[in-house]
């Protein structure tokens, strides 16, 4: 007993110093050691299981694409069930606007184009003939790091005639790349950099990182010196920028990328300052200026060009973004609103004429098919000037509008509206508005629309960049419905001023007004108004809250009007005054 | 082997001993795993990438490149790369977080087509000839480039992996010439053989390194693009000759000889100097004269002189008026695509 007793505290008191010995000795990698070698050997059969099993996983969602004479084609992915698939526009350019999708099960269904990014080179398809297609999950492209291993799936140099894809694994080999416009168009930027093969037909295929979610889309390799094959260079677009593009492409427009308005440089200290800047943008009417230092851009610190271009890149026209620039040791912080990359006409020209220059794809003759066009294509196809697919976009707007009348159809009120309005700081006001009348009166002054005049030039109250108009066209909208604005499309989805969250954008446009409806993506409430008088002024925003249920329908109680960063009305409204006779 | 002493001295009878031993061995191996674990990919790969350096300087002509990659290899700024057009003019130096300095070329060597630069930095993280492993066929490597120069500025180089494909002497060339380097050469199947690698590292799993990133070169017997890298204790040998070649730079200019050797004495006529750097090219070879014996041939390139390295004709010169003519010198020349060691005797024997 003793001798035990004393051998078991020996055994205890060396645990420690045990302990110690394997932790410093073990890990190693090339230890030489038997048993690590076949601690080793099980990681390396785990790792190899893990591997087949997360490929399996992502497999069915990858989409092997042909165009419909057989001669072009590419990669995509399929991130619906009812099958709208991300590939990219060089790979439907030479497609047109219908292609033949296989499955890797064997399966081969048609598919429609629905939007196209020709800048970002991102393009939406939408599979028919299913409504519960495999989907791929969707990652967080701005976690992956460099060092981490992801594959390509996909169809290299259009092998899989089963439609059965190829795989590719490697490792993320550089984050946050930016690489230059190849020709006019095709700018990646922000983009994952990965040494897994991407060659000529993976285009538009799926990047996955090491757990199977969809963090980028292949497209485009770095080429230049040795043939058409891959040399280890691979770029996908962040699946992050195209999450911020999605409602745009699924508007089926002809999506534009967006500019500051300004051209930043590196100076001698390697500041980015800004170097030229349009007068009638809309950094300059938040202040920017020649010489300026950007300090931060949509929520990054920006220290090089690059960076600057990289968060440029990911972001549609239109959307705002804030923006931290420094002068003179000042630092002024605001929200800018980006303009577009290109005008409308140079974007539809582009896309027109655009021989593609670069970007790993198989073949780019356009189609010339004389396969007849399927009717459940047929059907999801609307042929319109200046978009991908009006098809996709009428029925965006069907949605929106009808679901925003399930809260009660505004169009049964009575036309005539009064409201007793409480501002902050300011005499009460009075509003009438009733179908081609508007006026407004508050203490000693009074402002009315002559519905005869160009609305557009009347800006009234002054100052306020058209407030009472802006009251008009809501009442217009909610009275008259969506078909009395004129001309009406989806614009996609853009973020509201003071949460950032994405709202659905109806655009209506009557000669030079413009007016934009934004619109909550789930209760489908109306959120905000924004009436643009002048393109290259600020709009009037009118901000819609305080909800309540009345006369059926459900109303705000509550308006915040602003116009540029002077101008601000806070409206409480009294109550509703409605009746059908003109007073 | 601590395992083995520890298992010798646990004494077979006691039950309650064995029970604790087990428990200790699953507690290893359940560590042992996840330390395996710990060291992520992305983790070594951050810790590696403010080794790196991106360097800018000539060509940007007929589709030359004006960027490579290097390393550091001292904590007070040296950085071995590979020799190539690139030095030739002012060097630029971008480190991993963005800075920019200029370079300063310590030397080179045309054999190992290796040169060290120098920056003005402190306390930099490197790679050390000490925290150097060697490759082996199989082993998972980890490549750290500049190729295309992708990363501009504070952006960090690109990492590529693959593994070991084999360890063997180079035979390859670049255009028509064979390379110059063709000791030992880790083959890998990562594509590295890409614009703006060549002076980029190669490590293992782990990030020690394992050699240096050569110049775009094809197989001499395929004539495919070879994706190889120069092992690390070549790249240190490399290095100790070239701080060797500048270091006994100094004490020669102390004392010239009286009667130093020079060309005429030698019977070289040289081509004529009429650029800023001439190459030191032999336009002629005197007949009997002393280099003839010691085997000089027209249009040999000389590019040392007793180790040290000469940059032009006039460097040469002045190289040789640091000689006195009775002693013995060597040359090594570059003729066509070797380079030979050229021994002259002194005149006066």
């Amino acid at each position: 007993m003793d001798v035990n007793r004393c051998l078991i505290r020996f055994a205890v008191h060396l645990l420690p110093l045990v302990l110690f010995c394997c932790l410093t000795s073990i890990p190693m990698g090339n230890s030489s050691s038997a048993r690590s070698q076949v601690v080793e050997n099980q990681s390396t059969q785990v790792q190899e299981q893990a591997r087949v099993d997360v490929i399996a996983q992502a497999k069915p969602a990858s989409i092997a694409i042909f165009s419909t004479d057989g001669k072009g084609g590419g990669s995509g992915v399929i991130v619906s069930p009812d099958g709208f698939a991300l590939t990219n526009y060089h790979v439907v350019k030479p497609c047109g606007k219908w292609m033949h999708c296989g499955m890797p099960d064997g399966q081969l269904y048609p598919a429609v184009l629905v939007g196209i990014d020709p800048t970002g080179d991102v393009a939406l398809i939408k599979l028919v003939g299913r409504q519960d297609f495999p989907v791929a999950k969707l990652g967080d492209s701005d976690l992956v790091k460099v060092g981490e291993h992801c594959f390509a799936i996909g169809n290299p140099f259009l092998l899989a005639t089963n439609f059965e894809p190829s795989v590719s694994w490697g490792i993320v080999s550089g984050i946050h790349r930016y690489q230059y416009p190849s020709g006019t168009l095709l700018e990646y930027t922000d983009c994952i950099q990965t040494d897994a093969a991407i060659n000529p037909g993976n285009s538009g295929g799926p990047l996955f990182n090491s757990r199977g979610e969809l963090i980028g889309i292949n497209g485009r390799g770095s080429f230049e010196k040795r043939g058409r094959v891959n040399v280890g260079v691979g770029y996908a677009i962040s699946i992050n920028q195209i999450r911020l593009f999605w409602r745009h492409l699924a508007s089926g427009r002809i999506v534009d990328h967006a500019s500051l308005g300004a051209i930043v440089t590196a100076d001698q200290e390697g500041r980015v300052v800004v170097d030229d800047i349009l007068t009638t943008s809309d950094a300059f009417r938040r202040g920017l200026r020649y010489n300026d230092e950007i300090v931060s851009f949509g929520g990054r610190e920006i220290e090089t060009v690059n960076e600057f271009k990289n968060v440029l890149g990911i972001f549609p026209k239109g959307f705002r973004v804030p923006l931290v620039y420094r002068r003179e040791g000042e630092q002024y912080q605001t929200l800018v609103r980006l303009q577009g990359l290109h005008t409308e006409n140079e974007l539809a020209e582009l896309t027109q004429n655009q021989a593609m220059p670069s970007g790993p794809r198989a073949k780019s003759r356009p189609a010339k098919s004389s396969v007849p066009v399927p009717d459940s294509i047929t059907e999801l196809l609307d042929e319109r000037p200046g978009y991908a697919n009006y098809y996709f976009n009428r029925r965006s707007q069907e949605l929106i509008w009808n679901a925003f009348l399930q809260s009660g159809d505004t169009r049964q009120l009575p036309k005539k509206w009064r409201m007793q309005i409480a501002v902050q700081g300011m005499d009460p006001v009075q509003v009438a508005v009733a179908p081609q009348k508007a006026g407004m009166q508050w203490g000693e002054s009074t402002a009315l629309l002559d519905f005869e005049e160009d609305l557009a030039m009347q800006r009234v109250p002054n100052s306020s960049g058209g407030l009472l108009l802006a009251i008009s066209m809501w009442h217009r909208l909610l009275t008259e419905g969506l078909d009395s604005m004129g001309e009406v499309f989806y614009l996609g989805g853009l973020p509201l001023r003071e949460s950032g969250a994405i709202a659905d954008v109806l655009i209506s446009r009557d000669q030079t007004l413009e007016c934009r409806f934004y619109f909550d993506t789930e209760t489908r409430r109306l959120l905000e108004l924004e009436v643009w008088t002048d393109p290259d002024a600020d709009p009037c925003e009118l901000r819609f809250l305080d909800y309540r249920d009345d006369r059926g329908v459900s109303l705000p109680y509550r308006l915040l009007a602003r116009y540029g960063d002077a101008f601000e009305w806070d409206m409480s409204i009294d109550q509703y005054e409605m009746d059908e006779a003109a007073k | 082997m601590n395992h083995k002493l520890c298992r010798r001295s646990l004494p077979q009878k006691i039950g309650l001993g064995r029970v604790a031993w087990i428990v200790l061995w699953v507690l290893v191996g359940v560590v042992s795993a996840r330390q395996v674990d710990a060291q992520s990919l992305p983790q070594i790969i951050e810790a590696a990438q403010p080794k790196m350096v991106k360097i800018f300087g000539g060509g940007g002509l007929r589709r030359l490149e004006s960027w490579q990659t290097g390393f550091f290899v001292s904590n007070d700024g040296l950085i071995v790369t590979v020799w190539s057009y690139v030095l030739d003019n002012e060097t630029t130096v971008v480190l991993s977080d963005g800075r920019k300095v200029s370079a300063e070329l310590v030397g080179y060597h045309p054999q190992y087509e290796i040169a060290l630069l120098k920056v003005d930095v402190e306390d930099q993280p490197c790679f050390t000839p000490d925290s150097a492993a060697k490759g082996v066929s199989g082993m998972t490597v980890l490549a750290f480039s500049n190729l295309y120069g992708v990363a501009a500025g504070n952006e960090q180089c690109s990492v590529q992996t693959g593994v070991v494909s084999t360890i063997m002497p180079l035979d390859a060339r670049r255009g028509n010439r064979r390379t110059s380097y063709r000791g030992p050469a880790i083959v890998v199947d990562a594509i590295t053989s890409n614009p703006g690698a060549a002076g980029g590292v190669i490590t293992d799993r782990q990030g020690r390194w394992l050699g240096l990133i050569g110049r775009e070169s094809r197989t001499a017997a395929s004539n495919l693009w070879l994706n190889y890298a120069i092992p690390a204790d070549q790249v240190a040998m490399a290095t100790d000759l070239i701080l060797a070649g500048n270091t006994s730079q100094a004490p020669l200019g102390s004392q010239a000889p009286t009667e130093p050797l020079t060309l005429e004495l030698m019977g070289v006529v040289a081509v004529p100097d009429v650029v800023e750097r001439t190459p030191p090219f032999i336009d002629l070879v005197r007949a009997n004269s002393l280099a003839e014996t010691a085997g000089l041939q027209s249009d040999d390139l000389i590019v040392q002189v007793d180790g040290q390295v000469t940059t032009c004709l006039k460097d040469l010169k002045s190289k040789l008026s640091q000689i006195d003519r009775d002693a013995p010198v060597t040359f090594m020349v570059k003729r066509g695509d070797d380079f030979i060691n050229v021994k002259l005797q002194g005149s006066g024997q």
